[in-house]
């Protein structure tokens, strides 16, 4: 019995910022290449929702057992995101769910643990994902550098597309970035002391420790996928390894950024993008410590191609214009704004709601066969009372029927708030706003599909609702 | 069985406070304007009142009226039903009225908007709201949705589309630029209209009503206790008042081109007034134009016009003083301002002033008019509350 990747997803926000736009900001040196930013109504939770979506493509979302979520951008120092995230993708109830969070390594820490709960047999399916939404001290090294993207890996025993034939951890309590609980930012210590010691040290080790345990040498894989500090790093990490140009797999730091625990997850399913039957992978994450995977790549990988995943993702984008937006997006200063109320906040209606609000629950009538959102009590068409089958309507594509554009409602991050009226395919109407959007290329009857979005943040916590957008990838 | 409130109750004062942003006035000045000018007009005095109905969105309870006015323990019910609040007091009071409860009753509307803080209408942020659905749908918003139907619908393109509701602004302002009481009193071009800043694509500036603080009053009596009061009284003719399911987001029947429940509230109306073809039968309407698009589907929906036929209409000049059939020649909620428990009441006496023959500018007067229909309509489209008020002369 192998236990291994049976499928995997990966979600890059649409926005990219340009090294240009922030250069420009700040007076200095140009920067090549650009890095991906997630929406304002995006944060880690939505983007392993999207992640995990992609990953799910083809399977019965009832059958995952576990769920994994690593981060470094929580987007609750207490309350789990994994237990959310499950709702949201409308898992079952007896599931384990669990977040490990606060380390680089969070990634890393979940596929071991999902890899030693398939081999123990406490799991059939266990779904990792890894997501970051992590902004930055604007002017800083890390603004130049991280980028917002998450991944989900699909761990199991059956179907297994990515054997997982050995792994190595060391562990290290070396202090190199870490944040206090009240810090917005990751701080680090002096760079070069940071790297020599902890990256630059712990990663050849880690490698090095696999290569021993099993015999192989790093030319022994077709392809190394392993976390960059940054881009001269990672190429001084590779002559280092002594690989070949073509064993080193693209770090995606000129195109995604440093998305931190989700990085060499996002480099992976990259990878598997482009991986044949039989190829051998070296995967290396970073964080307190490091850790490796030894992978090979069987024939079941040719029927999990339809995914999203990094390429199709990186081809559909939309350039932040200037860098406001992104202060914006990321709430990033003291607004004008902040003193208008946006919306409601009601725990006790959004809990009373969830099953819709989270789990993006219809109904179809049992009486007269319609489809309705959200759920209702009485038949919207034929008055029948409770007497409906609930549907999920997430996955459900859409027409434009029509649509507005609210230049009014300031309180937005990005006026203007387009709302609109989706009819969805096979029956059903979604009346919400159309996020990641181009304002100036919509169209009544334009295809559509939901999108789990961060809504507001009234009453300080966070607002979670469906919207639309534009199909993102054809 | 059910009668028609046909002829059996009469208007024999009206009162209207000066619409606009009154920085000077709280919601008790403009009910005391407002009150103050109808008990004079109907020439009564305040303790021969039997009861009072008061329509606010915002200003809570019967003390809304008793406060200011010093009402001395008298029953008083505040009706709320959003923009259609108004109509919804006259009717209630109306009906106290038929019914022989009380000989003489008080109906004022107001709202005082102007004290917020901010432009336009908080989005949200009332208990009534859901944390998340509808969340971020603001007035200008949803109705902007029925524009962007509607112009598609009818294959218009978005500059036709636009030109066609500037008419309708233009019209507005040109009448309430000559209603002294009215709140934004300037005559707007076309080009100054079409080419406005956007409020909510495609709807502009110049498409959207005022937020406006303001009161307006009626006194209501028995026809036949009305002579002992004055010869010139109207009579009310008819209501309709429609609160829908509120399914259109939800319904994917509903299409953002017709106003369902101003559909049903009419067939009510008219059935009360024994109305068979409207647009030959009143004299002018004053309709809920909050945004312009919502006056031209009002009318359609009022069986006035055609369905899809607006545009030639609105470009014949049919709506106009001199038209067939003049629509918000107060001008409007546009142009005179939309207090929104207000506005019912205040185009009541508009209708009731003009089949006087009374207009407070003599410009404005409508000759030999017989019969007006008030409309209003609150909510959003896909869930309206609508309201219709008939008022005419007796005979």
């Amino acid at each position: 019995m192998s236990v291994g990747i049976v499928s995997y997803g990966a979600y890059v926000p649409i926005y990219r910022m340009s090294q240009e736009t922030i250069s420009q900001v700040w007076g200095t040196r140009g920067g090549k290449g650009e890095k991906a930013i997630g929406n304002w109504d995006e944060d880690s939770l939505t983007m392993a929702v999207e992640a995990c979506i992609d990953c799910l493509s083809g399977y019965d979302r009832k059958s995952v057992d576990w769920l994994y979520m690593g981060t470094t951008s929580p987007v609750y120092l207490e309350k789990q995101s994994a237990s959310m995230i499950a709702k949201a993708l409308d898992l079952r109830k007896d599931i384990v769910t669990a977040d490990i969070t606060n380390s680089l390594r969070a990634g890393t820490s979940s596929l071991r643990a999902a890899i030693d709960a398939v081999k123990a047999g406490s799991a059939q399916h266990c779904l990792v994902t890894v997501s970051e939404c992590q902004a930055a001290p604007p002017n800083s090294a890390f603004e130049r550098l991280f980028g917002d993207g998450a991944a989900a890996l699909m761990i199991g025993d059956k179907d297994v597309a990515v054997e997982i034939e050995g792994s190595y951890g060391i562990t290290s309590d070396f202090l190199d970035i870490w944040r206090n609980p009240r810090d917005t930012y990751p701080q680090m210590w002096e760079e070069r002391f940071v790297v020599e010691h902890g990256y630059l040290e712990r990663m050849p080790e880690v490698v090095s420790g696999l290569c021993q345990k099993y015999s192989v040498t790093p030319k022994d894989f077709n392809k190394v996928v392993y976390y960059g500090f940054d881009a001269r790093r990672h190429g001084e990490l590779s002559k280092m390894l002594r690989l070949d140009p073509g064993q080193v797999q693209d770090p995606l730091l000129s195109s995604v950024g440093n998305t931190r625990a989700a990085s060499a997850f996002m480099m992976l399913v990259a990878a598997l993008e482009e991986a044949k039957p039989g190829d051998r992978i070296l995967f290396v994450g970073y964080g307190d410590g490091a850790d490796a995977f030894m992978l090979k790549v069987t024939d079941q990988i040719e029927k999990i191609r339809n995914r999203r995943g990094i390429r199709k993702h990186l081809e559909s984008k939309m350039m932040m214009p200037f860098y406001g937006k992104y202060l914006r997006f990321r709430d990033m200063m003291e607004w004008e704004q902040n003193r208008i109320a946006r919306a409601y906040g009601s725990l006790t209606m959004a809990w009373r709601d969830r099953e819709w609000v989270f789990a993006c629950k219809g109904q179809k009538c049992r009486n007269c066969g319609n489809i309705e959102f959200p759920m209702q009590r009485i038949c919207a068409y034929c008055q029948a009372k409770d007497n409906f089958e609930e549907i999920n309507l997430s996955e459900k594509r859409g027409t434009l029927f029509t649509y507005s554009m609210d230049a009014l409602t300031t309180v937005t991050p990005d006026p203007p708030n387009v709302l609109a009226v989706v009819d969805l395919e096979g029956g059903g109407r979604f009346y919400t706003t159309v996020t990641d959007r181009d304002t100036g290329s919509l169209s009544a009857g334009m295809p559509m599909e939901l999108t789990f979005r961060r809504v507001h943040d009234e009453q300080r916590y966070h607002n979670y609702f469906w919207k639309c957008r534009p199909i993102r990838v054809q | 069985m059910a009668e028609s409130i046909k002829d059996k109750v009469a208007i024999i004062g009206t009162g209207c406070a000066k619409f606009g942003e009154r920085w000077d006035a709280g919601f008790a000045d403009l009910v005391i304007e407002a009150a103050n000018e109808a008990l004079a007009d109907a020439k009564v005095e305040l303790n021969d009142i039997d009861a009072g109905w008061v329509a606010s969105m915002w200003q809570c309870t019967g003390a809304t009226l008793a406060l200011p006015l010093k009402m001395q323990f008298k029953p008083v019910s505040r009706i709320e039903n959003a923009c259609a609040s108004a109509i919804d007091a006259l009717r209630n009071a109306a009906f106290s009225v038929a019914a022989g409860v009380y000989d003489l009753v008080l109906v004022v509307g107001v709202e005082k908007l102007k004290d917020m803080g901010e432009g336009g209408l908080p989005p949200g942020g009332m208990p009534s709201a859901h944390t998340v659905y509808e969340a971020d749908f603001t007035a200008p918003g949803t109705f902007a949705l029925a524009a962007t139907r509607y112009f598609s619908k009818y294959g218009l393109t978005p500059a036709e589309g636009k030109k066609m509701l500037g008419m309708i602004s233009v019209k507005s302002h040109h009448n309430g630029a000559r209603n002294p009481k009215a709140h934004l009193r300037m005559e707007v071009t076309l080009e100054k209209a079409m080419n406005a800043p956007i409020i909510a694509w495609p709807l502009g500036l110049f498409d959207c009503c005022g937020v406006t603080d303001g009161a307006a009053a009626a006194v209501i009596c028995r026809k036949e206790d009305a002579r002992k009061f004055r010869d010139d009284y109207a009579l009310i003719k008819g209501f309709g008042l429609s609160i829908g399911p509120g399914m259109g987001a939800v319904r994917t029947d509903y299409d953002y081109t017709i106003w369902q429940e101003t559909v049903y509230a009419a067939e009510q109306a008219y059935k009360d007034a024994g109305i068979k073809n409207p647009r030959e039968e009143l004299s002018q309407i004053e309709v809920h134009d909050c945004f312009t698009i919502a006056e031209l589907i009002a009318v359609e929906s009022l069986g006035i016009c055609e369905r899809g036929h607006a545009k030639e209409d609105i470009e014949s000049g049919a709506w106009t003083q001199e038209g067939e059939i003049p629509v918000n020649l107060s001008g409007g909620l546009k142009s005179f301002g939309h207090p929104i428990g207000a506005s019912g009441v205040r185009e009541v006496a508009e209708v009731v002033r003009q089949l006087q023959g009374r207009a407070d500018d003599p410009s404005r007067q409508l000759k030999n008019p017989k019969m007006g229909l008030v409309h209003n309509q609150g909510g959003v489209p896909g869930k309206f509350m609508a309201g219709i008020a008939i008022i005419g002369l007796p005979g």
